[in-house]
């Protein structure tokens, strides 16, 4: 099988490329062949991960097209580290594909959505395979390419076009720095496979800070990707896309490739120790900051969404302070249980019309399935042992203090306590407490529980985020979402429960020894566990106290800390500090820009324009149509071209 | 005799053709358009085991070479698809059906016979075969002033240029005792004799008759006039078949046998392609006709060949310059055809060719729309097209010879020909049609619209080996001199 690994992008395109060609309007055969394209690609990815297990270890790398005497190859890599990672994609993506047969019902641009849905599983694997740094580089462009026509999937409102060309220039800020960084290592070494590249580096043949830099703008592509601060912005507007796309970014392609970049460069980043540091402070801060802002955001996928740039932060400080196996555990982790917890609350969002915690309350008796896979992702989330995101994170801040980074380790750990908060006040806030919502709503026009209700469009889920009335696409009141997205949610239970323990202290810690053999493992540090679980806790505690016992006001709370309340609610202004930049510096650039392109440029063209008319008219003047006025043309030619030859300069 | 198989099921199918004619009903003359395309397509069966073979024919009077092969095969596969693009307009305009076809075949003859010609009187009597069918073809809607005008003016012009071009023949046979290419280009080698007077009489008076057929300004003026004025069918072909046999020839003559004398001709031919390709661009600025444009472009698209044929005979590279134009013919032969036929099909339905009535074609009839666009596109030399390959490749041979100041020349003039190609697209797409009716074709004319746009693409997509074959042939005809 990893003789034909190029078969597993190869599947989903197929079936992407079928689906254009004679799905379009055929919705069941699009979901049809998109799963079966998906499913495939994760049976094949799965014996391979077998074979690799096994020892396989498979490098083709072939010519693509030559330039003069460069050539430039394309092929697939297999090891350990793109063999797990086939895995967490294709069956994150896999499970999002049959989740959304019942999220996206009756949506008019459902085949399309699959079609899309597909591509952008194959670009992931694309990036997942890549040998070499320019077909990384394609493929990475196609994610980003994927991520702006999902995120704009209801490309007729507003928000949702806004987001995804938030969401796709955002990105491309970071990729102008990948690409230069590409482009010297290019220069540097005369190839882009990776192998080659990795070879010099060991070698020393490249100066320090050359490498340095050139690493730090290859970052620069993850700090996009991946959504680090400062180019954050764009994943929590995100949102606006339907909620599976949501959790397939946040759990297995998009984001994730940014972390899979730094990983496949790891070689390389170790060559750079200070690039690497700067990976970790990144990562460090991204995870405080985001997290800082998920304490407060009213939007249950707001809340997912800083959570997953605050969990990202996580994966880059375990992998910038050189525990490639830390920092891809948690990866692994963090794909299955934030795909659940996106997956749970697009269930929410599909069973009782709103995204806002706020309009929720007491779910958890109409929606039993949601409520507790919602728990168990949570709890994976916060970091409670035995649950996955426990083992994974406890990880990272072992690397951390290991590695003599005492600093990151505290902020790690602190912000252990907000995310283990945040995500459990999102839980009680939906879940439990008197419901905020009326089931009068049942009584509208078409609101029965059945599933004609939704208006046929899931249009209506998230448009009503964006204030559209209630009852205006009849929808009743909540109720548990079909068993065709249960069934998911609890598939997804269960690495998310159970992921950590297996792969980590329950088998002695497979997956690090499987990625990455030579790194030491870190012995179990019974005091580190105990301070991870007690930072859990805290935040658990403190969001019962407060949400669920109310024996704390968070009003009176919020009031109290109303600078810093007001700080993370409005995201600490970045947004707000891009648009004045946006604004003031680059507006008024581009309308200097556009005076002389329209009065100087536009002149300039205009006039060449008239006067090639002219010309053109003068041309056709000459156009008597009088026979002798042709001969003499001939004539005029012959001699003047004689007279030239004969008598001009040699 | 199997080496002019080609020619000799030509000349047999005209025969045919004429024949039958004169048996057969006049409901069923209509058959005798597959009759000639059977010859044409046998003929080009016969041509493709002929590649690869050098072999002397008649004395040295005709060769058959890797280029002529490749040329043939050209010459051959559009005059099919010329044939079929006719079928429609001969079987309703006119009743001396058998003559309309033979005359096809026999000038077709006269251009295969042409690109494997060694020597000055067969050269002049193949280039003459071609231009007698060419004259009565133009002039074939005789009942039409305006096809009856045309072929006037092209009987005339062509007389007066074939007695240029036969005057230099008789100088250079002149100075150099010889009709034979073989033997001139040996004697023009020795300095004396490429300085004499009468050898450079000669090469201008031989640029000059060739000038007309390739169309060079200022010997291009019938060129608007006889293609607007002749059937279309009739047009297309001598924009492509007789395009393609001249710059055959005149690759044959002036960078094989008188390659030597390069320094001589060669700023005159660069000088004639800047003139020609400016000249044929801005004169198709603000046409009204889509086949007066086309006109105009195929003089614009012949000053791009002339770079070609001006970087032919420098030699930085063997061969690369005519290398350059002979995959930029191929690929300019299919593009011009395709777009010709597109013209038929419009005029035949609507009888117009004004450029303002194909408003809103996309909608009427969104598959020729279609097939006109990707032809114009190619023509402008947007890539995945043919006509993209075959640019950048000629104009980065004749960069390659030091030819820059041309080849700046004509990337302006390319820009300047995005005005008047993009401006039927604009119509066709974004403008409101006249009428919803859809423009109705034929089966014949829309296997010639495919089978030339297929080309388009095909040409460009096998653009490597396409360009190894003409490399090879083009090496033989430098080692020829």
């Amino acid at each position: 099988m990893v003789e034909v690994a190029w078969i597993i992008p190869a599947l989903p395109l197929a079936t992407f490329l079928l689906i254009v060609a004679v799905a379009r309007s055929a919705p069941r055969l699009a979901h049809a062949l998109a799963i079966a394209g998906v499913g495939a690609a994760c049976l094949a990815s799965v014996a391979v991960l077998a074979e690799v297990v096994g020892g396989a270890h498979v490098e083709r790398i072939m010519a693509w097209f030559r330039i003069g005497q460069t050539v430039f190859t394309v092929g697939w890599v297999v090891d350990p580290l793109s063999a797990a990672m086939l895995v967490i994609v294709t069956t994150v993506s896999l499970a999002v594909h049959v989740y959304s047969v019942g999220y996206m019902h009756g949506d008019a641009g459902y085949a399309r959505y699959f079609a899309f849905l597909n591509l952008f599983t194959v670009a992931m694997l694309g990036i997942v395979l890549a040998p070499t740094l320019l077909q990384l580089f394609v493929f990475w462009e196609l994610v980003g390419l994927c991520s702006y026509l999902l995120i704009g999937h209801w490309y007729r409102k507003p928000e949702a076009a806004a987001a995804a060309k938030k969401a796709f220039l955002v990105t491309r800020l970071g990729d102008l720095g990948f690409l230069v960084g590409i482009l010297m290592l290019w220069t540097a070494t005369g190839t882009f496979v990776l192998a080659e590249i990795e070879a010099k580096v060991a070698q020393h043949a490249l100066a320090p800070g050359f490498l340095t830099l050139a690493m730090l703008l290859l970052f620069c592509g993850a700090i996009g990707k991946s959504a680090q601060f400062p180019l954050h912005v764009w994943l929590p507007d995100a949102m606006e896309g339907p909620t599976p796309v949501s959790a397939l970014i946040h759990a297995a392609t998009m984001v994730a490739a940014g972390v899979y970049m730094v990983a496949r460069l790891f070689p390389l980043f170790e060559g750079a120790p200070t690039a690497l540091l700067v990976v970790a402070y990144v990562g460090i801060f991204t995870a405080f900051f985001a997290a800082t802002m998920g304490l407060v955001a009213h939007d249950v996928k707001r809340v997912l969404a800083y959570s997953t740039i605050s969990q990202l932060g996580y994966m880059m400080a375990g992998l910038g302070v050189g525990s490639l196996a830390a920092g891809m555990f948690h990866l692994f982790t963090h794909a299955y249980f934030k795909a659940l917890l996106f997956l749970a609350a697009g269930s929410i969002i599909h069973g009782a019309a709103t995204q806002d915690l706020r309009e929720m309350g007491g779910l958890r008796r109409v929606m039993p399935i949601t409520a507790i896979t919602f728990a168990v992702g949570g709890l994976a989330l916060a970091g409670v042992p035995p649950f996955s995101g426990f083992f994974s994170k406890d990880e990272i801040l072992a690397s951390a203090l290991h590695a003599g980074q005492p600093v990151l380790f505290a902020v790690g750990l602190a912000t252990a306590v907000m995310t283990a908060f945040y995500v459990s006040r999102a839980r009680l806030l939906a879940f439990w407490g008197a419901p905020r919502w009326s089931a009068s709503a049942a009584g509208s026009p078409g609101g029965s529980r059945d599933h004609a209700g939704h208006g046929g469009s899931a249009d209506g889920h998230d448009a009503h985020a964006a204030g559209a009335p209630h009852d205006a696409h009849g929808h009743g009141a909540p109720h548990e979402s079909p068993p065709v997205m249960t069934a998911v949610l609890v598939a997804l239970g269960i690495p998310a429960a159970l992921g950590g323990l297996l792969l980590g202290p329950a088998s002695g810690n497979w997956f690090a020894h499987f990625l990455a053999p030579l790194e030491k493992p870190l012995p179990f540090d019974l005091g580190l566990a105990a301070s991870g679980t007690a930072a859990a806790l805290l935040g658990l505690g403190l969001a019962w106290l407060m949400y669920g016992a109310r024996v704390i006001s968070p009003e009176a709370l919020a009031a109290r800390l109303r600078p810093l309340y007001v700080a993370c609610f409005r995201k600490w202004w970045v947004d707000e500090l891009y648009g004045f930049i946006a604004a003031r510096t680059l507006l008024g650039l581009a309308r200097a820009l556009a005076w002389f392109d329209l009065e100087v440029v536009d002149g300039v063209v205009n006039a060449v324009g008239a006067a090639t008319r002219a010309l053109g008219r003068g041309v056709r003047r000459l156009q008597s149509g009088q026979l002798p006025a042709y001969g003499l043309a001939i004539y005029a030619g012959v001699v003047v071209i004689a007279a030239l030859v004969m008598l001009g300069p040699r | 005799m199997l080496l002019l198989a080609p020619e000799l099921i030509l000349l047999a199918t005209a025969l045919v053709v004429i024949a039958a004619d004169l048996l057969m009903r006049r409901k069923r003359k209509a058959e005798l358009a597959y009759v000639a395309l059977a010859g044409t397509v046998l003929a080009a069966f016969a041509t493709v085991p002929l590649a690869g073979q050098r072999a002397v024919l008649f004395g040295g009077a005709l060769v058959v070479d890797p280029f002529a092969v490749f040329l043939k095969l050209v010459l051959l596969a559009t005059t099919a698809l010329i044939i079929l693009a006719s079928v429609d307009l001969v079987t309703e305009r006119t009743r001396w059906q058998g003559e309309f076809y033979a005359l096809l075949l026999l000038a077709t003859l006269g251009m295969l016979t042409l690109v494997s010609a060694t020597e000055l009187v067969t050269l002049y009597i193949a280039l003459e075969v071609g231009t007698m069918g060419f004259a009565a073809l133009v002039a074939f809607l005789k009942q039409r002033n305006a096809s009856a005008e045309a072929g006037l003016k092209y009987l005339l012009l062509a007389a007066f240029s074939s007695g240029v071009l036969l005057y230099g023949i008789a100088l250079l046979y002149g100075a150099t005792g010889s009709t034979h290419l073989a033997v001139i280009s040996q004697r023009i080698a020795a300095p004396l004799t490429m300085s004499q007077p009468a050898v450079l009489l000669a090469l201008t008076l031989l640029v000059a008759g060739f000038g007309f057929k390739l169309s060079a300004v200022p010997f291009q003026m019938w060129v608007p006039d006889v293609y607007e004025g002749a059937p279309t069918p009739v047009t297309v072909f001598l924009a492509v078949v007789s395009k393609v046999a001249g710059f055959g020839v005149a690759l044959r003559l002036f960078a094989g046998a008188l390659g030597q004398a390069e320094g001589e001709w060669t700023p005159v031919i660069a000088a004639l392609a800047a003139l020609t390709m400016t000249v044929g661009n801005l004169g198709a600025l603000g046409q009204g006709s889509m086949k007066r444009l086309l006109a105009y472009s195929s003089i614009g698209q012949a000053g791009y060949l002339l770079v070609g044929l001006a970087a032919a005979a420098k030699s930085a590279t063997v061969g690369a310059g005519t290398t350059g134009v002979l995959y930029f013919l191929v690929a300019y032969a299919f593009t011009n055809l395709g777009a010709f036929v597109a013209v038929i099909v419009f005029s035949n339905q609507t009888g117009s060719d004004r450029i303002a009535d194909y408003a809103g074609l996309a909608r009427r009839s969104p598959g020729l729309a279609l097939a006109l666009g990707i032809c114009l596109l190619s023509l402008v030399g947007m890539p995945p097209t043919a006509g993209f390959v075959g640019k950048f490749y000629l104009f980065y041979t004749a960069a390659a010879e030091g030819l820059v100041w041309l080849v700046g020349l004509a990337v302006v003039n390319t820009a300047i020909s995005m005005y008047y190609y993009m401006r039927p697209i604009k119509l066709m797409y974004l403008d409101p049609a006249p009428s919803a009716e859809p423009v109705r074709t034929t089966l014949p004319l829309t296997a010639a619209l495919a089978g030339a746009v297929a080309a388009v693409f095909a040409v460009a997509l096998v653009a490597g080996p396409l360009i190894d074959t003409a490399r090879g042939a083009a090496e033989l005809l430098t080692v020829l001199r």
